[in-house]
C-alpha cells in the first residue's frame, strides 16, 4: 500500500464512520415501523430496459442497476412494506455525485402512493439528522440547510415555466428537458431547502403510472437537497399492458440508437397483474452520506471508487 | 474514443488541434440523460475552451507522446533534431516552432511532443545560457535608474541586457519570459 493511500484512506475514517451511522439508523427507522428488511440478486437475466441507463454485464446475466424489479415482486407475493440497501451498477457514470458502483436505499409501500414516499423521505431525514445530533439543520459546503417539513412541491410544468421558459408537458421535448434539467433549472435551486419535483411528462415515465384524470403527465416525483438529486419516487404502474408496451418501446429505441440487446424481464411482466397499488421510492445513499458528512465529492464517503479500486 | 472512456487527462483532437481535457465534469438527471462538460486545453498554443458533450457522442483520441531530442542544426526553414535515445533524426518547420527557435543552441536538449510520430511543440529548459554576440555601446551615465540596452544573442535572440554587459559575454536568459536574469561567470 502506498502512503498517499494509506493516508487517504485515514483520512476517510471520520466520514466511514458516520457512513456507517446512516446505515444503522436507516435500519432503524425501518425496523421499528415494521418494514421488512430484504435482500434481492445482484446478478439478473435481464433488467428493466432503460436506454439512459447502461448495465455492465455479467456471463451474459446484468448487473442490477437498481432492486427494483425483484421488490416489485415481492409486493406480487403480499410483502407489504419492504426495504433494501442495494449495491447498484450503471456503466459509465462517473462525477462528483456518481459512481458506477453504489448503494440505493429502496423503500416500497403497498396501498399508497408517490406522496406518501416523499413523507416517508422527510420523517428519514429529519429522523437521522436529529439521531446524529444535528437537529433540524445543518450546514453543507458553507451554506446552512434547514430540514423542516414540510418541504416545496413544484410540479415540474411550473418549474420549467418559470425557469426554463418553457412547458414540457405540452410540448414534450425529451433532449431538451434533459439539457434544461441541467443547466437551467438545477443550478438555481435554493441551496437552503430541499424540494420535491413532482409530475414528470408522460415521456418521462419509465415505471410510474400515468396521472389519474391526467394522462399527460407521470406520478413520479424527485426529491432534491439544495441543487444535489437525492431520491426517485414512483406511483408505480400496475398495468401489465402498459408496462410491457413501455418496455418494448424503450428496447427497441435502444436497439436502434445504441445497438444494445435488452431482453425483456419476463418474469416481472408476468407478475405484474398481481401487483397490488404500491408505490415506491430510490434513495442514493452515498449522497445523504456526502450531505451528512459535508463532503463535496462521493469520493470523500465511499473508501475505494472506480479510480482507487 | 466513447465519450464514456474519456475522463481528466484524455487526449484529444478536435478539428486536427491537440487538446488535454483539464477538468471534466459529468452531470446526469435521474433517469436523463448524461453530460459531460470539459475544459479543454490546446496542446499547441495553450490556450483552453469549454465544450459540452452527451452520452452516445464519440471523441477523436490523440495519440500523444513526449520524447527527449537535441538540437543539432538549423537547415533552410527547417530544424533538425535527434532523439537522444535512438539518434534517429526528426525535422520541425521554423514556424511550428515560432518564438521558441530563438533560444535554441546546438547540443541544446529539449522535451518534444508528438502526435503520433509527427513532432508538434517543443517544451524548452527554463533557463538557457547563452553569449551576447551583437550590443550597442552606450554612454548615458547621468541617471539612476538602471539601464537596459538592447543585445543580440547567439541563438538570435534580442532582448534587453543591463549596460555593463559586453559582447561575448555569457548570460542566463528566462525562457518563460524572454527577459534578462543575470551575467554567467565563466572559468578561464
Amino acid at each position: 500500500m502506498t502512503d498517499d493511500e494509506r493516508q487517504r484512506l485515514a483520512r476517510l475514517e471520520v466520514n466511514l464512520e458516520r457512513r456507517a451511522a446512516v446505515f444503522r439508523l436507516t435500519r432503524r427507522f425501518f425496523d421499528e415501523q415494521g418494514f421488512l428488511e430484504v435482500d434481492t440478486p445482484i446478478r439478473s437475466p435481464a433488467i428493466a430496459p432503460e436506454k439512459e441507463i447502461i448495465p455492465f454485464q455479467s456471463e451474459g446475466w446484468f448487473l442490477a442497476p437498481s432492486p427494483e424489479l425483484y421488490m416489485k415482486r415481492l409486493l406480487v407475493a403480499g410483502y407489504a412494506r419492504i426495504y433494501q440497501m442495494a449495491h447498484c451498477f450503471r456503466k459509465a457514470e462517473r462525477g462528483r455525485l456518481h459512481n458506477p458502483e453504489f448503494t440505493l436505499l429502496e423503500w416500497y409501500r403497498a396501498g399508497a402512493d408517490y406522496t406518501a414516499m416523499i413523507k416517508d423521505t422527510e420523517r428519514l431525514v429529519l429522523f437521522m439528522a436529529d439521531q446524529l445530533g444535528l437537529g433540524e439543520s445543518f450546514k453543507y459546503q458553507g451554506k446552512t440547510m434547514e430540514l423542516s417539513a414540510p418541504w416545496g412541491r413544484i410540479t415540474i410544468r411550473d418549474l420549467y415555466m418559470q425557469m426554463a421558459g418553457w412547458d414540457p408537458v405540452a410540448d414534450p421535448d425529451p433532449a431538451r428537458f434533459d439539457e434544461d434539467m441541467v443547466n437551467k433549472v438545477i443550478p438555481y435551486l435554493n441551496p437552503h431547502r430541499p424540494m420535491v419535483m413532482m409530475d414528470y411528462p408522460a415521456s418521462a415515465a419509465s415505471l410510474a403510472r400515468l396521472k389519474p384524470g391526467n394522462p399527460q403527465v407521470a406520478e413520479r416525483a424527485e426529491v432534491f437537497m439544495g441543487t444535489i438529486e437525492l431520491a426517485n419516487a414512483y406511483s408505480e404502474l400496475t398495468h401489465p399492458a402498459e408496462q410491457k408496451a413501455r418496455f418494448v418501446e424503450e428496447t427497441e429505441r435502444i436497439r436502434r440508437e445504441q445497438g444494445r440487446n435488452a431482453p425483456l424481464p419476463q418474469r416481472f411482466l408476468d407478475s405484474l397483474e398481481h401487483l397490488p397499488e404500491c408505490a415506491g421510492i430510490a434513495l442514493g445513499m452515498d449522497r445523504l452520506v456526502m450531505l451528512l458528512c459535508d463532503a463535496a465529492a462521493i469520493d470523500e464517503v465511499m473508501p475505494f471508487t472506480s479510480d482507487t479500486a | 474514443m466513447d465519450i464514456e472512456d474519456a475522463r481528466k487527462g484524455t487526449k484529444i483532437l478536435l478539428d486536427g488541434v491537440p487538446y488535454n481535457i483539464e477538468d471534466a465534469e459529468f452531470m446526469k438527471p435521474g433517469k436523463g440523460r448524461a453530460i459531460y462538460r470539459y475544459r479543454l486545453r490546446n496542446l499547441i498554443d495553450g490556450s483552453s475552451l469549454e465544450r459540452t458533450y452527451h452520452s452516445g457522442e464519440k471523441l477523436q483520441g490523440a495519440n500523444i507522446t513526449t520524447r527527449e531530442g537535441q538540437f543539432l542544426y538549423k537547415e533552410g526553414g527547417h530544424f533538425v533534431f535527434m532523439h537522444t535515445d535512438t539518434f534517429e533524426q526528426y525535422l520541425m518547420d521554423e514556424r511550428i516552432l515560432a518564438d521558441k527557435q530563438n533560444y535554441l543552441k546546438e547540443g541544446m536538449v529539449i522535451v518534444t511532443m508528438f502526435l503520433g510520430d509527427k513532432p508538434l511543440d517543443i517544451t524548452l529548459p527554463i533557463f538557457i545560457e547563452a553569449a551576447v554576440m551583437k550590443s550597442d555601446v552606450t554612454t548615458r551615465t547621468d541617471t539612476v535608474t538602471a539601464q537596459m540596452k538592447r543585445a543580440t544573442l547567439e541563438t538570435g535572440l534580442e532582448i534587453d541586457v543591463p549596460v555593463f554587459i559586453k559582447e561575448g559575454d555569457t548570460i542566463k536568459v528566462d525562457t518563460r519570459t524572454g527577459g534578462y536574469v543575470e551575467r554567467v561567470v565563466t572559468k578561464k
